[in-house]
């Protein structure tokens, strides 16, 4: 490939950067200096050898980003060289991801929360108070060297608000402060006491998960209890177990195991884990691969980042399982950009079992090979979407691919590729401990186990909690603590802002996967959030539409172009009076919201109405006035 | 035997007749309803082909016979009896017992919206295979209010060949297409940023000459919108010059190299204002180089050489 690099340099501290993640290069073609007696007159690295490289662009610019704070040209052009990816292309990915700046930048910036949760929660008062310290939105004034920003949902919403300050250097510092409600929080983390902040607490996992230690759970078990950076504890506390039993059971018999649990997809689709695995087991193309979808970026969800930090090895471990029920040598697991901790436990425990034998070549002494590589998201709602994850994992822009051709068939690198989700992968533990049978008989015939459900807004007690299928929406509130402050409850967001709003008269809804689609309902990703009588939701909607605006890939037209008019005519919805005018904007919006949802490329698209269509219909918002 | 023999060798007889091609491959077929009427096509077909073969008439936008389908201007979208959403029809593969509506309410109106969405944000005033599907769906753009956004830009006028004019890009990816593997391989342009600020650029968005930009125009070619347009038909039309009316399409052989591509000559009022090549060429599948393209001005030169 014929790769035209022209203008910028890049920097000495810039080629450091991308030298400690992909070696020092070793001609003058891959942006070496040029020795001719060495090099040759001729190019080496086809196309073949191009594609080869490709996956490692998105960690390539992470490395740059990281130390310097930006991506200059001249550090996308040495990238371009040591990857040969063309330029043009390199630009397009690089302006894809929201957490790479392509222009200077303060080393430190703040990224606020000012999504749904947080926005409940006084995120625009934190928003205001830092306006005043730093200085507006985006802005770094000379000698200053830290700015703020405003980001999408950051999976803290049960400590909302929250905010993510990172700061670059060698090592670069990601620190997560939740709840950010005081200016003096900040200020703290912006000092960068790194041993304070960098990883959670037994003690901060228990304020994260009201029910910890108390018995009958079995997905949050170890959670705030067993001590996650420990892989002895981890065993002492049941860890590997499911592992023994699945090499004595081999790889037919876990996936009939994970078929008779009938476990469904815990990520959104409810899709049956066993027909899935099964499928990638019988394809006849190898290499097969295995993908941990911890990219949850779902406005309200935060269930997988408490996972991963308070039980990594369990990730871990269901992951090898995967492996080897549908012989998968190699596995990746995406997490998003913004969870610095579940990252950083998740490499720790991956590295300690790798240690101990428990990934690689030969897992203990068995004869099954399994390795995983964690990669970074960078900051794209889409990318958990799984074949927007794919094409993200390859190097790409985060765009969704047309089904079919489906992951099973071809997935990641176009090969076999089984994509499931963090607390879909943590359920396969038990399952295989207490045998499917057992582990069914909680929850309905039709929905089966536990699950997480991630309970923030106006409520006492926000936080993951694990019930049974089969509880009412009422229950779990109750478990919360019910509305905070005395006040009374005007609706409920379920499943995430591609999930749907129902009032108070919903309470009695059973929390299954049946009953909530008899009802035109979705669990989603398991978002609980609740909205007491003061909120306006209008403006909630209006930040939900701009969420998914902010987020569209700009692929296909009913998205990139849909999901813009949504936001104008809500706009337009809180300001106009006249009835006909609102009655006239609501049947646009409808007709809108169905172009959206039959012919988006992929489920943003299709389900980026859903709340505020909900809204309408079930709550009466913007018909009788009453949130207005 | 003298010293030569070693490098004498005797030729094999003569064929009596020539070989005969290999038989062209059968191809299994299956049989799907469009409308209601069943229609045959063979394995590997998409609903585009079925529907097609069956004379019912599909729109398309981003799709283009020479390229990779990437269905994502979603006006092809057609309805599959038990899909839960409406199928892009230039890249579904036809199964066996499909029940396919091209024509459904369901089908009109996400047809009608999208064309909406594009009108509303894209000055289509060049485009104009686009123009009659708008009439054709009744699709009213301005029921979005004068204020809804639109991606309206400054003209690229950066080089002495063509022009960019990003306010007319309905971002159908043809043209990175074009500038890709599908038929340059020169990647200088790809889609950035995301979403309603997706657009076609260059590394940094620098100017075409700064750029991998090898100026064979295969973009042009395969613009639907009039985006992309060569440098003479852009200053016709600046001056209201610009007449398809009185306009021949003369095909000829590129006088260039030895490869001989076709080339049709667009004549207004005897000048040469546009080369194209023919999509069904089997060389050239409307690709051309940088002196096929555009270079056509020595004929147009009024002194003799």
């Amino acid at each position: 490939m014929d790769i035209h690099v022209v203008g910028a340099e890049a920097s000495a501290e810039e080629r450091a950067a991308v030298d400690g993640l992909l070696g020092a290069p070793s001609t003058g073609w891959d942006g070496g200096d040029r020795d001719i007696a060495r090099d040759g007159r001729a190019s080496r690295g086809g196309r073949p050898a191009a594609v080869a490289q490709r996956h490692l662009l998105l960690p390539s610019f992470h490395a740059v980003q990281d130390r310097v704070g930006w991506v200059s040209r001249g550090a996308m052009n040495y990238i371009c060289q040591r990857l040969i990816v063309p330029p043009a292309e390199a630009w397009g990915v690089l302006t894809f991801y929201h957490l790479f700046a392509t222009e200077p930048r303060a080393a430190a910036v703040v990224h606020v929360c000012d999504d749904i949760a947080c926005r409940a929660r006084g995120a625009e008062s934190l928003c205001a108070s830092l306006s005043e310290t730093l200085g507006p939105e985006g802005s770094a004034p000379e000698g200053r060297g830290t700015t703020w920003m405003r980001s999408p949902c950051l999976g803290q919403c049960e400590r909302a608000p929250a905010a993510l300050v990172v700061r670059a250097g060698a090592p670069a510092t990601r620190v997560v402060v939740a709840p950010a409600s005081s200016a003096d929080a900040l200020t703290r983390a912006l000092a960068f006491d790194a041993t304070g902040h960098l990883t959670e607490s037994l003690a901060d996992l228990r304020a994260v998960v009201p029910q910890a230690g108390q018995p009958g759970l079995t997905l949050l078990r170890r959670v705030g209890v067993v001590d996650p950076t420990s892989l002895d504890a981890y065993r002492a506390a049941g860890g590997y177990a499911a592992l023994t039993r699945a090499l004595a059971l081999g790889p037919a018999g876990i996936i009939a195991e994970v078929t008779a649990a009938k476990l469904m997809g815990r990520g959104g689709a409810a899709f049956p884990t066993g027909v899935k695995w099964a499928a990638v087991a019988a394809e006849p193309a190898e290499p097969h691969y295995v993908v941990c979808n911890a990219d949850e970026s779902e406005p309200g969800t935060f269930k997988d980042r408490v996972l991963m930090a308070g039980d990594p090895f369990a990730i871990i471990e269901a992951m090898t399982i995967c492996g080897i029920a549908t012989r998968s040598t190699r596995g990746f697991l995406y997490v998003r950009g913004e969870y610095p901790d579940a990252e950083a436990r998740i490499a720790q425990a991956a590295a300690a079992a790798r240690a101990a034998g428990l990934l690689g070549d030969d897992l203990c002494g068995s004869g099954y090979a399994f390795d995983l590589e964690i990669r970074r998201g960078a900051g794209a709602y889409i990318c958990g979407e799984e074949t927007a994850l794919f094409n993200s994992l390859e190097g790409k822009r985060g765009e969704p691919r047309s089904k079919p051709p489906f992951p099973s068939q071809a997935g990641v690198f176009g090969k076999p590729t089984v994509v499931n989700n963090v607390e879909t992968l943590a359920n396969v533990l038990p399952i295989l401990t207490q045998g499917a049978a057992a582990w069914a008989a909680t929850g309905t015939a039709s929905s089966t186990g536990t699950r997480l459900f991630c309970v923030s807004g106006h409520v006492m007690r926000p936080g993951l909690y694990e019930l049974p299928f089969g509880v009412t929406l009422g229950e779990v509130l109750r478990l919360a603590g019910g509305v905070a402050g005395g006040r009374d409850l005007q609706a409920i967001l379920l499943g995430g802002a591609a999930g749907m709003f129902v009032g108070p008269e919903s309470l009695d809804l059973r929390l299954t996967f049946e009953d909530t689609r008899a009802a035109g309902l979705t669990l989603g990703s398991g978002v609980v959030m609740a909205f007491d009588d003061t909120t306006d939701l209008a403006e909630m909607l209006g930040r939900i539409a701009a969420f998914f605006e902010d987020e569209s890939c700009g692929q296909c037209v009913p998205c990139r172009v849909g999901t813009v008019r949504q936001r104008e005519l809500l706009a337009q919805l809180r300001a106009d009076v006249g009835v006909t005018a609102r009655a006239e904007r609501l049947a646009i919006l409808a007709e809108l919201g169905q172009a959206m949802r039959d012919a988006s490329i992929c489920g943003l698209g299709q389900t980026a109405s859903s709340a505020v269509e909900s809204a309408v219909a079930r709550l009466q918002v913007f018909r009788s006035g009453s949130a207005l | 035997m003298s010293q030569h023999d070693a490098i004498w060798f005797t030729l094999p007889p003569r064929a009596a007749a020539l070989p005969e091609a290999p038989p062209a491959p059968v191809r299994a077929t299956l049989t799907v309803s469009v409308d209601g009427a069943p229609v045959e096509v063979s394995e590997g077909a998409t609903l585009l082909d079925a529907c097609r073969a069956a004379g019912k008439d599909v729109p398309t936008i981003c799709y283009l016979e020479t390229l990779t389908p990437v269905n994502v201007c979603r006006v092809c979208v057609v309805e599959v009896e038990g899909a839960r959403v409406l199928a892009p029809a230039c890249s579904r593969k036809a199964e066996a017992g499909m029940k396919v509506h091209t024509n459904s309410a369901r089908v009109r109106t996400s047809r009608k919206v999208v064309l909406e969405l594009l009108a509303s944000s894209v000055d289509l005033s060049t485009a104009d295979e686009l123009k009659p599907l708008l009439a054709e769906y009744g699709a009213d753009p301005a029921r979005f209010g004068a204020a809804a956004a639109t991606v309206a830009q400054p003209v690229k006028d950066d080089n002495d060949l063509y022009v960019r004019d990003y306010s007319k890009c309905v971002l159908c990816y043809k043209c990175v297409e074009a500038c890709g593997t599908d038929a340059q391989n020169t990647f200088a342009i790809a889609v950035a940023g995301r979403g309603f600020h997706a657009h076609i650029s260059t590394e940094l968005d620098v100017p075409l000459p700064e750029s991998a930009c090898v100026y064979c125009g295969n973009c042009i070619a395969v613009c639907p919108t009039g985006a992309l347009m060569a440098k003479p038909e852009f200053s016709l039309r600046q001056a209201g010059q610009w007449a398809p009316e009185r306009q021949t399409a003369v095909d000829t052989i590129c006088p260039y190299c030895g490869v001989g591509c076709t080339l049709t000559a667009h004549v207004q009022d005897e000048r040469i204002v546009k080369v194209t090549s023919p999509f069904e060429n089997g060389v050239t599948r409307g690709n051309l180089c940088v002196k096929g393209r555009f270079g056509f001005e020595y004929v147009n030169q009024s002194e003799d050489l």
